[in-house]
Formats: structure tokens, sequence, C-alpha cells
């Protein structure tokens, strides 16, 4: 990977001038994926917070290729430009020495939820694409209702907290373990440690086939913190393990944890700054909290389990 | 070497797309229309084609990647019908809206529910608003030899628009006609290579497709596409008239069957017209001035062709198997009549609604119609304008 000084000197292919809000993780991830890519990529992005606020017509905060389609087809789209890229090849239309990198970069919305049966597609058909979620855990550009990756407990506006209900009801959709299940390169990421994702994209748009890359991406507006913490709120999410660094290879046989903290810190060190759990921290919701942190063990653990077996 | 072969409709869309060899097909299984994607895959598979073939996961995958195809420079075609046509109903919009010149061979099936597998037109009809250009095929030689025009008006730089090219299912798709097949090298020439103004793969000169478009433009980018639309005309008619020239096969806009002296016509699309066809012709015969008006063009509607080819008409009906529930008549019927008043012609028109769910419409049903058009023509007066064909219980 390029030095932090060959970093700094590198075009970055997304400009300022964006409509994103203060403290927006998406531009963040944006830029650290631009910066690993080796040459300028095609960026493919269902509907979501990014596409709407960085290419509202007739401007465009994009200096490469951009493609947006609908919310829920980006994979499908994608695998369409690499269908394309391999014809063009095949007629000598295209350097076939050039390699084209394709990267979607999606919401969790667009992608656990609604645009889960064309990224299934694409993975199983194994397209040479890179799709990264940036993983804020609920529909933020209609206004953060629940999503299929909205954790457990969380406030959203279509899972409210009162007399009868405390937040979402369900734990969040472990997508990564469903992409590794297609054999697709595999990652979890998070926007704290640019250098082990920008290795995981680079590697990513280097491997032979599809591959998905999940970044922990906080929502300042979505999640209810200021938004001169979405690094720090980041950097908790992986020091409790409620989000871990790990990446699967070999057809979803090996896994690796690429970060295991020293101390892993109490869940509550990464639900008290977020608004969203307020509620966990009040009379008799103490259950929420302990049902939280028992979710993010047994994923832990397995995660943990799946590594050693990958070692052994 | 050209030569005439036994095709089913499928079979001579399949054969057309051996010929054009397009860069990228995206489909997805669906009868009527597998056959077509199903043979394409054997030219895939023995490598008389150079195209890539992603066999996608959903219709509304396969338009979504042959948009992504299509806006990275690659000639681009894909097949479906019926429900199919419907989950991509939301892409083809985008399709349309973006300009891409893909070309979609619909096979023509109703849609659910019930669920039937069978023939009618409430796909595509359905479909009459998302911006495609629409042509309906009357038999398998006119699928294969506008399957090959389509490619050529999609692309035209002053089009711009996907093509939708239409076949009545089982009726067309799965009958065997003799067909006659151009050569390969002559398909090759007459389409022609792809060279798109702008490409997502030119990275050196980057474009940004499909933007947020608030109140400020929005309006004028549906115009103008819009526009490409109505324009479009032109286009069809003149790659029509070369295929003609070159092949002597054309078809027109619009065909009227014996129209100049008639005072009783069917207006109708699809395979409907042949029937119609065979009728006009007994019932002439025996002396009734009977015509036909086939509809090949229905998007963008032939307003002045239509017009012309009926102002003398006393009394006609526009056949279509389709409903509009709701509507003051159906999608064909009020385009027709919609077209009459545009140019301030009085035509006695009435409605019939035929073939719903794959029932035959044989030769005796239209004949009935002709029957309602004499009544209307001699009495001068229109007694009923919404009719069902072979309703069982309707009066």
């Amino acid at each position: 990977m390029a030095s932090l000084r060959e970093l700094s000197q590198k075009e970055v292919l997304f400009t300022g001038g964006h409509r994103l809000c203060a403290g927006c993780p998406a531009p963040i991830v944006v830029k650290q994926a631009l910066l690993a890519a080796p040459r300028a990529p095609i960026i493919v992005q269902p509907t979501c917070c990014l596409e709407i606020s960085s290419a509202v017509f007739p401007y465009t905060a994009w200096k490469t290729p951009y493609y947006h389609n609908a919310f829920e087809n980006a994979a499908a789209v994608a695998s369409g430009i690499e269908a394309a890229v391999k014809a063009l090849k095949k007629r000598g239309k295209l350097d076939a020495g050039k390699d084209y990198y394709i990267i979607c970069i999606g919401g969790d919305g667009g992608t656990y939820d609604i645009g889960f049966q064309a990224l299934s597609g694409m993975l199983e058909r194994g397209h040479r694409v890179l799709y990264i979620c940036y993983d804020n855990g609920a529909y933020m550009n209609t206004g953060i209702q629940r999503s299929g990756a909205t954790p457990y407990g969380a406030w959203t506006t279509t899972s409210h907290v009162g007399e009868a209900q405390k937040g979402k009801q369900q734990h969040r959709k472990d997508l990564a373990w469903i992409a590794a299940a297609h054999g697709a390169y595999v990652a979890n990421a998070s926007l704290h440690n640019w250098r082990d994702f920008m290795r995981k994209v680079e590697k990513a748009l280097n491997y032979e086939g599809s591959s998905f890359i999940n970044i922990q991406a906080p929502c300042p507006r979505g999640w209810r913190f200021p938004e001169n913490m979405t690094v720090e709120i980041a950097r908790l999410g992986t020091e409790t393990c409620f989000y871990p660094l790990f990446e699967v290879e070999d057809r979803g046989q090996k896994w690796v944890i690429n970060y295991t903290p020293k101390n892993k810190l109490p869940i509550t060190e990464y639900l008290k700054p977020q608004g969203r759990f307020a509620h966990f921290f009040q009379k008799d919701n103490e259950y929420l909290i302990e049902e939280f942190q028992a979710e993010v063990d047994r994923r832990w653990e397995h995660l943990q389990r799946l590594a050693k077996m990958s070692a052994e | 070497m050209r030569k005439t072969i036994g095709l089913t409709g499928d079979g001579a869309a399949a054969e057309a797309m051996r010929q054009i060899d397009p860069d990228v097909v995206a489909a997805y299984p669906i009868t009527p229309q597998t056959e077509i994607v199903e043979r394409f895959a054997e030219f895939v598979a023995e490598g008389s084609v150079r195209t890539e073939l992603v066999a996608v996961e959903s219709e509304h995958s396969a338009m979504s990647a042959c948009c992504g195809s299509s806006a990275a420079g690659a000639r681009t075609i894909t097949c479906t019908s019926s429900q199919g046509l419907a989950l991509m109903h939301e892409v083809l919009y985008i399709a349309a809206g973006n300009r891409h010149p893909i070309v979609l061979i619909n096979v023509n099936r109703t849609l659910s529910a019930p669920i039937n597998i069978h023939n009618d037109q409430s796909d595509s009809l359905g479909s009459r608003d998302c911006g495609w250009i629409q042509l309906y095929c009357e038999g398998a030689q006119e699928v294969y030899d506008t399957v090959i025009q389509a490619v050529r008006i999609a692309e035209d730089p002053a089009v711009l628009l996907p093509v939708m090219v239409c076949l009545d299912g089982f009726v067309v798709s799965h009958n065997v006609e003799p067909i006659n097949v151009l050569d390969d090298q002559e398909v090759k020439d007459f389409v022609g290579e792809f060279r798109p103004a702008y490409s997502l793969l030119d990275t050196e000169n980057p474009v940004c497709l499909g933007n947020l478009t608030l109140p400020e433009y929005f309006f004028e980018h549906k115009y103008s596409q819009a526009y490409a639309l109505e324009q479009s005309k032109g286009v069809i008619e003149s790659v029509d008239q070369e295929f003609g020239a070159k092949f002597g096969r054309s078809y027109g806009i619009v065909e009227g069957y014996r129209l100049e002296d008639a005072e009783i016509a069917i207006v109708t699309l699809g395979s409907m017209v042949g029937t119609a066809r065979a009728v006009t012709d007994e019932l002439r015969s025996q002396g009734v001035k009977a015509g036909v008006l086939k509809i090949r063009c229905y998007r963008p509607f032939p307003i002045d062709e239509v017009v012309a080819a009926l102002k003398n008409i006393k009394a006609a009906a526009v056949m279509e198997k389709a409903l509009s529930p709701g509507a003051p008549g159906p999608a064909v019927f009020s385009d027709v009549l919609g077209a009459l008043y545009h140019k301030g012609v009085h035509v006695n028109l009435i409605s019939y609604v035929a073939g719903l769910g794959g029932r035959d419409v044989p030769a005796r049903s239209i004949r009935r119609v002709y029957e309602h058009l004499e009544k209307i023509a001699s009495s001068g007066r229109v007694d009923r304008i919404l009719n069902y064909l072979d309703l069982r219980g309707w009066q």
C-alpha cells in the first residue's frame, strides 16, 4: 500500500461542495476508497444519502465516471458494466491489458434490504466488482427508519421507544456472513482505521471476482451524537467488538480477525454517547444492555472460533 | 447467403440476435419468451456469438444490467414477457430517461391475477408511457426484420431511446413459419458498429449519469426525452425504408390493408392483423367494403398516419388485447380517438377488447365485428362504444 506521503500527493477524485451533513461518514469512506484505487474507478451508486448529495444536476462532486440508476439495483447495474468491459475487451474495443475497477457504494438500506437480491446475484455470478456498504444502520436518506442493519433496541422513526416497545425488536442482519457464503472476498472495516480499510479496498480491487466490504459509518444525525465524534464512535464500535475488523478469503473458508482489542470494552462505552440508545440507560431498561452485550459476545466468539478453525 | 428456413417467432428473434451479435445480453427466463434466451445461450455455448450473456437473477436485474452495459457503451439486448416486463417497469422508465439504446424483445403475455401464461397485450400496452419506442409485429418474419431494424433505430444519435419489439405469445412466438434469413454479413453491415457519444468506461473523460435532478431542471429533461420519442418516427420510417430497399421487405409505421375505398375498418396490432386481413378478403369477395389498419409503431403514436388512413371511413373498430379498467376506453382505442380529435376528424369509432388471457380470436369472431360496423355505417348511429369480443355472459 502507498505511504501516507504518497497518498497526500494523490488527487482525490471526490471534491468538496457536495451537500452531505457535517460529520457525515460517507465522504470519509469515499475519500479512503478512491485513494486506495490504483486508477480512476467507475462508481455505481444506489439511491442513498451520498448519491442525492454528491450528484445534483448540473453539478457533480465526482471526478471519476459515475452512474446512479435506482435504489435496489446497484449490484445488477455494476454487473452489466462489468459484462460490457469483458465484451468490449473481447472485441478489441478496449485495451485488454487495462484494468477497469468498478466500485458500488451503497448505504445499508440499499444493500441489506431492498438491494439484497441484486447483491446476491452479483456475488453468485462472480462479477469483478467491489461493493462497499457504508453501514450507518438505518434508512438515513428518508429520515432514520429502521433497516436490516439497525442494531437491537435502537430508536429509529419506525422503531420508536414507548411504553409498549423499546426501539428495534430484532438484532441486525449479519451481512458479511451471508456475503461470505457466496464465496466472495469479504471484509468488515471501520472508517477510524483508514489503513485497514484501504488495504482491503486495494486487495478487493485486485481480486479476480466479486468482493464485498462492509464499513462502519456512524451517522451523527441518525445516531444522535455530536458531529465531531464520528471517528471516535467508529473506534468505540470496534473496541467493544460490536463492529470487529476481519476478512474472509478462500471462498468463505479463511476467516482472519485483523484487530483484537487488548481490553474489550463493555458495550455501554459504545451505547452511551449515542442518543438512539438513551433509553437503554433509563430505569428498568437494563435488560436492553444485557441483551445487546450478549449478542455482541455471541458474534465475537463465533468469529473467533471461525478464525481459529481457519488457522488450524 | 440468404435462405428460407422454418422458425418460430422466438426462433426468428433469436436468429436475428445471433446475427446482430450484441456485446451484452442480460436476460431471465419466462414463458413464452424462454425459447429466445435458451436459443441464444446455445449460440453463446457453441461460440457463434461473442456476446457476454449475463444470466441474471430477475428481470429487474436484467433491465438494470442492460442499463449498466449500455451506459458503458456496449450494444445491449434483452427479452422478456408479462410479469417479467412488469418487474422491469421501474427500470424501463430509467432506461428511457437515461437515453440508453437498449433493444427489448417482449413476447406478449397477459398479467396476473389470475395467473395465466397465454397471450394478450396487457404487458407492453401497460408500459406504453415508459418512454420506449414500441413496435408490434404481425408474424415471425416481421419479428426477425424488426429486431434488426430496432438496433439501428435505438442507436441513431437523433433517437437514443430504447426500443421494444412486441410479438404475440404462442400465436407468433411458438408457431413455425418459413422465414427468409439474411446473410450474416448483410445483417452486420446493416446494423453497423455502435459508437456511443459517451461511455462510463472513458475514465479520462468522466461522465456523471443518473444525477438527482430537482424541479428547476426536471421538466426540461423529461420534455427533451418526450420530444426525442416524437421525433423518432422519421428514423423508424427511414430505417424501415432502407431495410426494404436492401432486402425487399418493409412494413411502414402503419399499414392500410384494402383501405383506399373502404367504408368499415378494423384497427389493430400484432397477430390479429393477419386474421383481420383474411376476413377482409372474404368480405371483399362478397362486395363488402372492408379494410384493416395495422398499427406497427404504437409509440410514438402515428397521429397523422392513423387519421389519414381513417378519415373517409364510416365506422371503425379498434381491437386490442388489453383492458384499461376504469378508463373511458382501452389504451389503443383512446389513442386512436385522441388522434382523430387532434385533427378534427369524426369517425364512428368503437372499441373491441378481445383475446384476453389467450382466448382465441378466430375469423368468425372478427366477422362479427365487421357486421357490427356495417350496422353502424348504415344507420350512422353508434349503439355501443365499448365491446368485449366472445366474452361469455356479456350482452
